[in-house]
This record gives structure tokens, sequence and C-alpha cells, in this order.
């Protein structure tokens, strides 16, 4: 079976997935509304119907219970009480759970899947529990059928010769089975005879065109089984008179057979003058023999108006949902680049328009502004196809919280708030590890067990708040918690017995909260295998650098804390401040620029031996150098003098010092991977408007590695002690 | 001529299974994405068999089966529908609507075009 339809498979999987995450989200929200019961229904059955295709046996297993229950509740003969809803939500988590296993091999908690398949069973009526599924194929014989053969043994198969009688009942012709082809599937089987018995045809003017009149007798030398024979009238079962004898039935249905050995031997007279288009009894069966029909068609049969499509396989265009096109990533991507290189193309494309010095650029400009629009609009539009909204992770997030709810014996509730907004899509995909760590944390440290919080006022039940939105060209994604908040005290003391600080120091709150994303500080002996798992905050933090995000944490203690991501809205493009370093073009994320200015003499001042602060409306901030920080020597006598004030994640403000500033423009994002290893200070590179390369730089690594920040860091702390 | 199939099944998966086969049969194949389309595509598509699901958003098989038998736009047009169960009840209903026979889900390729021979007497 092609690799591609299984694919789709998953591909559909997550939709309906999604589909019922957000169904049971509104019953658990009171909306108990059939349709959305019905569309629950419908999702976990297209996942059972695909699952089977596939061989998905678990899966279907699974789906197949949920289903049921679900089918139990749609009849109204089951109600959606708290217990029930709070075990679909469990169970529509354990059927993403098979699907992921399915779809990435992995194991699935068979212990858990049982327990949850019993719970389910408890739902479901007696008699409905035992529904088995067909193998794949053909369904089993017919009931009525006659299986005594079925014990014999499997041979070599014999040539076989079975008489048939078939009659077809009058309701029968009502569901478009028609008897001539029947008998075509019959000749693949072998041999076939082909007698009709129109004994029974009234006189013209007796004849009711509702009534079916005819019958045929039927003799066909096989080597198939006698289930195949009998598959064949699996459509016309309770429709037609029939019966089937093979020779071997012959001690069985003696009687039986001898009378139609008789028949055969002598049929009636006048047979062969009335069958239709010459037919001659008896003769070997050869299509194409007209179906003779007891009824009339229909003149509505003949409508033939419009043409058939000449394209086959005409789908999914229509109203409802907007319609959509699938494609693949890869070729988005390209098409991202290309938008990349259009802007770096317009940047040079300016840059030596500047250059020609022509004394009226005035009509180029004008067109070049165009250009540039357009460009941008291009991008934006690009941007668009990429974007997705994070509702699909949101849902993924409110099972992580049962999850974790579960695994510790606390109640918390996942409300989740702007889940239409639209990220990039590797961003979402890179986004889910760091949530997930972030949650279970949330649960396992920050929401109180329910008696606690009892005990201090609040709800039994802990709130956690995964919220996103746009906040001015970045994404803003929050997870706030009601817990106790950060126990700083504790925080504090682990980090000096890990020596992350020493133990003098003082501490802001927020410097002490933010502790938590320091390399090496891990709550070893509180980790939980629920939010441990080995890594530590500072794993979440590098996720979220890496995706070129920011990640904050504020608290107060009693009521919960605040994990705060920043995030461009694309990983392809950003908005960068174009500076010149040392003679040479560098870029500076304009998100982690406060503001800039041009500094003065009297603004500097010095702290020890060689590090400097840049006074700005008197308070001081450590200044770096960036060619310094980056190992650059100074060829000319420019200095640096013009400052970025900066702020870092931990609240930590350094005025970067660069030579000059140029332009603030949109730059894209070229990866260093692969092309040199990791440089201290440097993010990303891009191509700027000459054609030159030019480092993006990391504000936050240079603060880090310079002295000077460190050591006005030191002192500060040292006079918030004092 | 190449027989005509349109087939109805809101699940792109069975769509795709179900178009694998009847393109690698030979047959002429028009999908719909559900009940609604189906019955709204098949004086156009004007197919020889319809293939349906039952469970479905807008218009269900059953309405298929009725609006296709009921209406008069050909009451003769062999119907075909998927079923996961192989409960009795569901094909009684669905043969009491006017149902011709029934393909069992999952199908593999040789199960669905004996389904279409036994209602069109068409190997493709």
């Amino acid at each position: 079976m092609s690799g591609s339809i299984q694919d789709t498979f998953f591909e559909e999987c997550e939709e309906l997935l999604e589909a019922t995450d957000e169904g049971l989200t509104a019953i658990e929200g009171g909306d108990h509304d059939s349709e959305v019961v019905n569309a629950i229904f419908r999702a976990v059955h297209s996942i059972k119907g695909g699952a089977g295709a596939f061989g998905l046996d678990d899966l279907v297993a699974f789906a197949h219970r949920f289903e049921t229950v679900f089918d139990e509740v749609r009849s109204n003969r089951l109600d959606l009480d708290e217990k029930l809803i709070q075990l679909l939500l469990r169970s529509s988590d354990q059927l993403s759970a098979l699907v992921e296993a399915a779809r990435d091999g992995g194991e699935i908690d068979e212990a858990h899947n049982d327990t949850l398949l019993a719970a389910l069973d408890e739902y479901i009526p007696e008699e409905e529990e035992d529904l088995t599924f067909e193998p794949m194929g053909l369904g089993g014989p017919a009931p009525m059928m006659d299986l005594g053969d079925l014990g014999g043994a499997p041979a070599e198969p014999q040539e076989e010769t079975y008489r048939i009688r078939f009659q077809p009942l009058k309701e029968m012709y009502g569901t478009g089975n028609e008897p001539f082809f029947l008998f075509q599937a019959l000749k693949d089987l072998g041999e076939l005879t082909v007698t009709m018995d129109e004994n029974e045809l009234p006189g013209f003017d007796a004849m009711d065109m509702a009534e079916a009149y005819l019958a045929w007798d039927l003799v066909l030398v096989t080597k198939e089984t006698r289930s195949k024979v009998e598959a064949v009238f699996e459509f016309v079962e309770g429709l037609c008179e029939l019966s089937i004898n093979g020779d071997g039935d012959a001690e069985a249905e003696a009687n039986a057979l001898a009378a139609l050995d008789a028949m055969f031997a002598a049929p009636p007279a006048g047979d062969a003058a009335a069958a239709p288009e010459g037919e001659a009894p008896a003769a070997p069966f050869e299509p194409p023999v007209p179906a003779p029909e007891p009824e009339a068609k229909p003149a509505a049969a003949e409508e033939k108006a419009s043409a058939p499509k000449a394209e086959s396989g005409k789908q999914e265009q229509r109203g409802g949902p907007k319609p959509t096109l699938r494609v693949e990533l890869e070729r988005v991507d390209r098409l991202i680049n290309a938008v990349g290189e259009l802007i770096i193309n317009h940047s040079m494309l300016a840059q030596q328009i500047a250059n020609l010095n022509v004394s009226d650029t005035r009509d180029v400009e004008t067109e070049l502004e165009g250009f540039k629009n357009l460009a941008r609009d291009i991008q934006e539009g690009v941007m668009a196809i990429r974007a997705q909204p994070v509702k699909p992770l949101f849902q993924r997030m409110a099972r992580i919280v049962r999850e974790a709810s579960a695994a510790t014996g606390k109640t918390c509730k996942l409300v989740t708030e702007g889940e239409n907004t639209e990220v990039d899509k590797t961003v979402i995909e890179r986004l889910s590890d760091p949530l997930t760590h972030i949650l279970r944390n949330a649960v396992d440290h920050g929401v109180e067990k329910p008696e606690d919080r009892e005990a201090v006022g609040k709800s039994k039940v802990g709130e956690i708040r995964l919220s996103a939105s746009h906040r001015s060209g970045s994404v803003c994604i929050e997870i706030k918690d009601d817990g106790a908040g950060v126990n700083r005290p504790r925080v504090k003391q682990i980090a000096i017995e890990k020596g992350l600080i020493p133990e003098n120091a003082e501490l802001t709150d927020g410097e002490i909260d933010n502790l938590l994303f320091a390399p090496g500080f891990s709550t070893a002996k509180e980790i939980s295998n629920l939010s441990g798992r080995g890594v530590g905050m500072d794993v979440v933090k590098n996720a979220v650098t890496g995706l070129g995000g920011r990640i904050n944490i504020s608290s107060a203690p009693g009521k919960g804390s605040t994990f705060t991501i920043i995030l461009p809205l694309t990983l392809a493009v950003m908005d960068g401040m174009v500076v010149s370093v040392a003679d040479q073009t560098m870029v500076v994320p304009i998100t982690s620029i406060v503001e800039t200015m041009r500094g003065s003499d009297d603004m500097i001042n010095s702290l020890g031996a060689d590090g400097t602060l840049l006074s700005i409306r008197g308070n001081f901030v450590p200044i770096c150098d960036v060619a310094g920080a980056l190992g650059l020597y100074r060829e000319s006598d420019q200095q640096a003098g013009v400052y970025l004030l900066v702020e870092t994640e931990t609240g930590q403000r350094c005025a970067l010092a660069v030579d000059d500033i140029h332009d603030q423009r949109q730059v894209v994002i070229k990866s260093l991977d692969g092309v040199c290893g990791e440089i201290p200070g440097v993010a990303a590179a891009t191509i700027l408007g000459d054609g030159k390369i030019a480092m993006i730089l990391d504000p936050e690594s240079i603060i880090a590695a310079s002295p000077t920040a460190a050591a006005f860091d030191t002192e500060r702390r040292m006079s918030n002690a004092s | 001529m190449k027989t005509k199939v349109l087939a109805i099944d809101d699940s792109r998966t069975i769509r795709n299974l179900l178009a694998a086969t009847l393109e690698e049969a030979g047959f002429e194949y028009h999908c719909a994405v559900d009940g609604r389309e189906g019955v709204d595509m098949y004086p156009d598509v004007d197919p020889d068999v319809v293939i349906t699901d039952i469970n479905m958003p807008n218009l269900d098989g059953f309405g298929v089966i009725e609006e296709l038998r009921g209406t008069g736009i050909n009451s003769k047009v062999p119907i075909l529908v998927l079923t996961t169960e192989s409960a009795p009840e569901l094909k009684a209903r669905a043969r009491g609507a006017g149902a011709t026979g029934w393909i069992t889900k999952p199908f593999d390729d040789a199960s669905l075009i004996f389904a279409l021979k036994r209602v069109t007497g068409a190997a493709a």
C-alpha cells in the first residue's frame, strides 16, 4: 500500500484528533449539542476506518470502543456526566498516543491502554461489547447459507458442479441489484450455464411492473470454494430465493438434487422460444446478454444532459469551510528563500543606484519603493502560508496538563487564550517541547496540592493559563499558573549550593526567579520523574533562544508564576539595525535594542581598571565594546561612539558600543550551521545590499562574556546588599 | 468505455485508498467529500456506480441513498455503502434505504473490485 496514503492518513488523524479534542473541550464546557457529539463520533470513526486500512489493530480496537461509547451518547442511551467526560478526555489523549505510536513506531503504555479500554467497556452495553471486526477482504459467509462443508480438508481444489436456483423477490430490484451482473461475477469463477425460468411470467395484461416473475437456474463448474460462490450472492441475501447445491452435498440434499437434475434434464417446453434475444437454454453463458428486467427503466435514468468531466478525481472544492490547498512544505520554503533573495536583491539594487552618481534618481526611487513594497507584500504572503494557529499546539498542551495532573494527584485545568494567533510552523513545532516542560513544571512545582490550596483559600482546582498574542512584530506566549510562586529562599539556597552564585550574593526577586534558567540549576532531589526527565529549565531557555526568542519568568509568592516567551514571527527574516564595528558591517536584532544614543565623553565613567560605564539619565549602565568582545582590531581612528542600550533576560542592561549606525532594515537570516562552528557573540549571518556578508550579533552572549558587565553586576549586588 | 465510479467519503485517507485502487483497476472515478457534494455532483458525473460512506457531515450515506433513489435522479444506479461494522442491522438499514451492497472497511483491492463487479458487471 502506498506510503503516501499512509502519510495522508496520519495527517488526517492530526485533524481528526484536533476535531475530537475541540469537541470534547466544548462538551467539557457544557456544550452537549448533538452536532458536537456527532462530529466527534465521525472523527473517531474516520480514524478507525483509516487505521483498519493499514492494519493498525491497537488503534482500531481503541477507536472502536471509544466510538461505541460515543454512539451510546449520541443515541441518548448514555448521559455525559463529569466522570464520563473525564474518561473521554483521557481516551482522546490515548487515541493521540496510539496514533503517534503507530506513526513513529513508539511503544504505548499497555497497562494504561487496558485500563482505559476496561473503563470504556463499562459504558458499553453487553450485547455490543463483542462486536468483531471482519478480517481484511470479504465478509464472512452469509449466515443463512449451509456451512456444512466448512470443516472439509482444504486439499487440492477439486472441480465441483454447483446447481443454483436463483429467484429474485421484487424487493431486490429496488436495491439496484441486477441478476445479469451477478451472473457475470459467477462466470469469473468457472464455467457457467444460465437458464431462465419464466414459467411464472403472466400474460402481458396481467403483468404487474413492480412484481418479480423471473427465476434462473444456473450450473457452475468451478474449482473455487463454496463460500466464494455464496459470496457472489452476498448483496441479495434475503432478497431472493436461493439454493446452491454442490455435487458433494449429495447425501445432504439428495432429494432436492434429484428434483433439480430432473428439471435440468428436461427443461420446460417453450423455454427456448421465449428466452429474450434468442438465448438458448443451457447454452454457455455469453455476455453481453441484456439483463432481463421486470421493471421499465425510468426515463430519468436517461438524464445525461451534461457531459461527464474530462478530468477524473474532482475533489475538495465546495462551500462550507474555506477551500484549502495542501502544499509540500519544501515548496513553501523554496518560495521563502526566493523572497529572501528578492529582498537582498532589492537592497543591492538600491545601493547600486545610489552609487551611480546620477543627479536625478527620483523616478527610479519611486519605482524602487514600489519594488520594495511588493517584495514586502510577497514576503508577508509567503510567511502567512507558513503561519499556523497555535490552537493544535495548545490542545496538545491540555493533554499534557491532564497527564501531569493525573500523575501528581493534583487537579489542574488549562485555560487557553489567543488560540488563533498564527505563528510560523517551525516555531510551533519547536515550541512543543519547551511548552510541555514548562507546563509539567507548573503542575508539578507550581500548583499546590488540593488540600494546601484549600488551606490558603484558593479553589481546589489549579488554573494554568496559556495564552498567545501578537505584540509589535513578535509573538508572545504566556504560561501563568495560580500556584505558590517561586520558592525564592529555596531557589537561592540551591543556587548557592551549586556554586552558581556566591554565598553572600544579593539578588533581586527577578534575578532569583531567573536562576531557574541557569545551566546546572536543577532541584535534583525534588525533581519527580514527571517534570524532571533529566532536563532543566536551561534546556527550555536554550530552545527558546534557539528560535531567536526570549523567555522570562516573574513570580508572586502565593499567587503564582508567569513564564513569558517572546518569539519572532518568522525564522527567515528579521528586523535588524545595521551598524559598523571596526570597519565591519554587522546587524543587531531590533527586538533586543531598548534605545540608541550617541555618547559624549562626559557620559563615560570608569569602573575598575578597564571597565567603563555609561551614564544615562542618572543611571549607570556597563559599556560593552562589541569590537573588543569579538576580538576585532580597529584600523581607522574611528572610535566607538554610538551605544545600543540592550536588556537581557535577567533584566540586566548593557550599552553595546559600536562605531556607527547605518540603517534599520529587514534582513534575511542565513544560518551559519555547517558553514563554520559556533562563534561567540554571533547568532547568524545575512547578505546586505552591497552583496557583502554581515554577521548578525547575539547581544546576550556578548554581554555574558563581558567582564565589565559581570563586574558591574557584582558591584550592583553588593550595593543592593548594603 | 471505462466504468465510472462516484466515491463519497469525508475521510481523505479512504478517498485516496479508493482512488488508488480504482485508478489501478482502470475505473474512472470521481470523489466527493460528503453526501451533499456527492448528490450535487451526481448529475454531472452520471456514474455507473456510487460508493458512499455512512457517517459523514452535511448529508450521511443513508441520506445519499434516499436522495438518489427517492428523487428519481436515478433509482437504479447501484449504490455500495462503505461500512466499518459487519453489524447486520447497519446493512439491513442501508438495504432498506435502497443500497445495492456494501464494502466492509478495511477493504482490500480484491474485495472492492469484486463488489463493483457484482453490481456493475464490470472489472473496470
